[in-house]
């Protein structure tokens, strides 16, 4: 196969190009550089020729070439004819001819200032968008569990239990290990640290306070936005994605009601559950710690460990837990309705519903340590 | 290249496909000669998918050889094997666009991997190809998930088409598709075929696609291609399920129409 070209064969007046060999998709890339070095060096010449009678194969790229040229000189200017066109070829050339018609739009000026207006407003419009969505879907909820109430029997039970036993059942080794961890490290670098000053004994007042009010709540909360949240976004995104809740809703039932009420008080029952469970075992990991590391024995831990804490900081921290669960659930469902029909959306979506989750928990937890030391407890 | 026209650009011979212990196709041979538009067809689950995709290599045979471009497959180095993916283009059922990226990057994508081209012209190929198709030039920052079925289609068709294949694998592209924009769809295929100069192959279940672009069809029953030949030929078989097919009551009407449309200019 011959390489693709052009050559100029007669200068002046009237420019004559010859063009030889496969004007085609492998030799694009040269026949391009020929074709702009052609357009730009054509002289002082008035007229141009393109003797295309030696071209063995021609193609889309070939032809499209060849469009360029001759727009280039006719821009230019230039009177542009294309001779000894083989004529099994005229009909690309021809649609080479009627494309690439459109003038692209006029650019976008890029001043700094408009732009980074614009994006802080966008920004705050979605923030708002955000918080009024997550109130929207709250009081579709409740409406969603008024309807039910009155007419238990169309609650789905059988979904919740479900739910409940992968949100909740199947969550606890992980939780049980990770909150274990915490509380062993929470002990050991407060024995470490403390020792310095002889208030080792202050240990156990703060694993117990720590782990009861905030940790272990908290941590839990973090982990389900993680793992069950995201498994609901995804859920919810492709059932969306597939139209699964556009058939739901055109059979008369609230997509809320049959998915997302039992998913979200699956978690609700889950979270404070959890909540207790990866406490005790935090309390456990700081008291082995104690004796193991602080040479605390069993005994003196525990009965420290009454001294320090009451009843009040375990209700602080087990209260918070059904708010979180809720705050999880809802934003876990929205951004799974959010999903459109891409692969990729669903896993933006995916990520940011465990980002914005974690988020409100931390931002709730903040509100729940004002609120409670504004009611002193 | 140098092959002249009316030679065989696909040959299959004894092919076998199993597929879960079912023998899907039974030693069938088939030829499809250089620049025409064959039509396969039969009935639903009797493999006409799963022969498109043994020729193009998504699924093992069990026997036989495929030959493209005369080159068998199975003997093919490496390179060789991939100079020829370069020379087909293929249009899945679903359309198989890439969901995140845009139209033009579609198109643009086996150009990127397969010829190192500048980005101005390959956005303007890219916007010669939409256009052939029959698609606006704003469509071309638009996602797949914001087209309607038959632009999803078209825009694969643009894609399949990108590096200016010699052969176009069609699965079902009317399917899906009111029969306005079927037709239209078949007319783009027709057309394109004729500018382009390309081998057409296309598993189809629609009559009106036969009757208006494929210069032959082929049968499959039973795992072999029980007929091959023109329209004159499916309509003269004798087979009880060609003869359903092609003088059913649902082609009697494409038959019709598509008799009258030939009288007309005639």
């Amino acid at each position: 196969m011959s390489e693709a070209l052009l050559t100029t064969v007669a200068r002046g007046e009237r420019l004559e190009l010859a063009a030889t060999g496969a004007w085609t998709v492998e030799s694009a890339a040269t026949l391009e550089s020929l074709v702009d070095t052609a357009a730009a060096d054509a002289g002082n010449a008035t007229s141009v020729a393109i003797d295309m009678a030696r071209v063995e194969r021609l193609d889309t790229f070939g032809a499209w070439l060849l469009e360029r040229l001759v727009r280039t000189f006719t821009e230019a200017g230039r009177g542009a004819d294309v001779v000894g066109l083989p004529a099994r070829y005229s009909t690309l050339v021809k649609e080479a001819h009627r494309s690439n018609r459109k003038e692209p739009g006029p650019e976008g000026q890029d001043d700094i200032v408009e732009t980074a207006a614009n994006l802080i407003r966008r920004t705050l419009m979605l923030f708002v968008r955000d918080i009024l969505q997550v109130m929207q879907m709250f009081g579709q909820l409740v409406v969603a569990l008024l309807r039910v109430a009155r007419r238990p029997r169309t609650f789905r039970f059988t979904s919740m239990v479900y739910h409940l036993d992968r949100v909740g059942w199947r969550a606890v080794p992980i939780i049980l290990l990770i909150t274990f961890l915490i509380g062993c490290i929470i002990a050991q670098q407060g024995l470490f640290h403390f020792r310095k000053f002889g208030a080792d004994v202050y240990v156990v007042d703060m694993v117990g306070i720590l782990v009861l009010r905030e940790i272990g709540v908290l941590i839990v909360a973090i982990m389900i936005a993680g793992r069950s949240g995201s498994s609901y976004t995804a859920e919810l995104g492709s059932m969306k994605m597939r139209e699964e809740i556009d058939a739901l809703q055109t059979m008369g039932l609230d997509p809320i009601e049959v998915l997302i009420l039992p998913r979200i008080l699956a978690l609700v029952i889950a979270l404070p559950a959890l909540a207790f469970l990866g406490s005790m075992a935090a309390l456990y990991g700081g008291g082995m710690v104690c004796w193991l590391y602080g040479g605390m024995s069993p005994e003196i831990f525990l009965s420290r460990l009454r001294e320090a804490i009451s009843l009040d900081h375990f209700q602080v921290g087990i209260s918070k837990a059904p708010f979180m669960a809720l705050v999880i659930g809802i934003v876990a469902s929205i951004e799974g309705l959010a999903v459109r029909g891409s692969a990729e959306s669903l896993g933006l979506q995916t990520t940011a519903s465990v980002v914005k989750s974690i988020f409100l928990v931390i931002v709730l937890d903040g509100v729940f340590a004002m609120f409670f030391a504004a009611i002193g407890k | 290249m140098a092959a002249p026209q009316g030679d065989n650009v696909i040959r299959v011979k004894d092919v076998s496909v199993t597929l879960n212990n079912r023998k899907i196709l039974d030693s069938l041979s088939l030829d499809v000669k250089r620049g025409e538009v064959l039509g396969f067809v039969g009935g639903s689950g009797q493999g006409k998918t799963v022969l498109m995709r043994t020729i193009i290599g998504l699924l093992p045979k069990t026997a036989g050889t495929i030959e493209i471009f005369g080159i068998d497959l199975d003997q093919a180095s490496e390179d060789e094997r991939r100079s020829i993916e370069r020379r087909w283009g293929v249009l899945f059922q679903q359309g198989a666009l890439f969901s995140s990226l845009t139209c033009i990057q579609n198109v643009q994508f086996p150009m990127r991997e397969h010829a190192k081209l500048s980005q101005r012209l390959m956005d303007e190929i890219a916007i010669a190809k939409l256009e052939m198709v029959g698609l606006k030039p704003d469509v071309c920052d638009k996602f797949p998930s914001e087209l309607s079925g038959g632009m999803t289609k078209r825009v694969a068709l643009a894609r399949a088409l990108a590096l200016d294949p010699e052969i176009v694998f069609l699965d079902e592209p009317t399917s899906g598709l009111d029969p306005i924009g079927a037709g239209d769809f078949d007319e783009l295929i027709r057309t394109l075929q004729q500018t382009l100069g390309i081998t057409v192959y296309m598993v189809t279940h629609d009559l009106d696609s036969l009757h208006a672009i494929c210069d032959r069809i082929a049968v499959l029953s039973a795992g072999k291609v029980i007929v091959e030949g023109d329209m004159a030929a499916m309509l003269a078989c004798d087979h009880p399920w060609v003869k359903e097919y092609f003088r059913g009551k649902r082609s009697r009407a494409a038959g019709t129409a598509h008799a009258h449309n030939e009288m007309v200019p005639g």
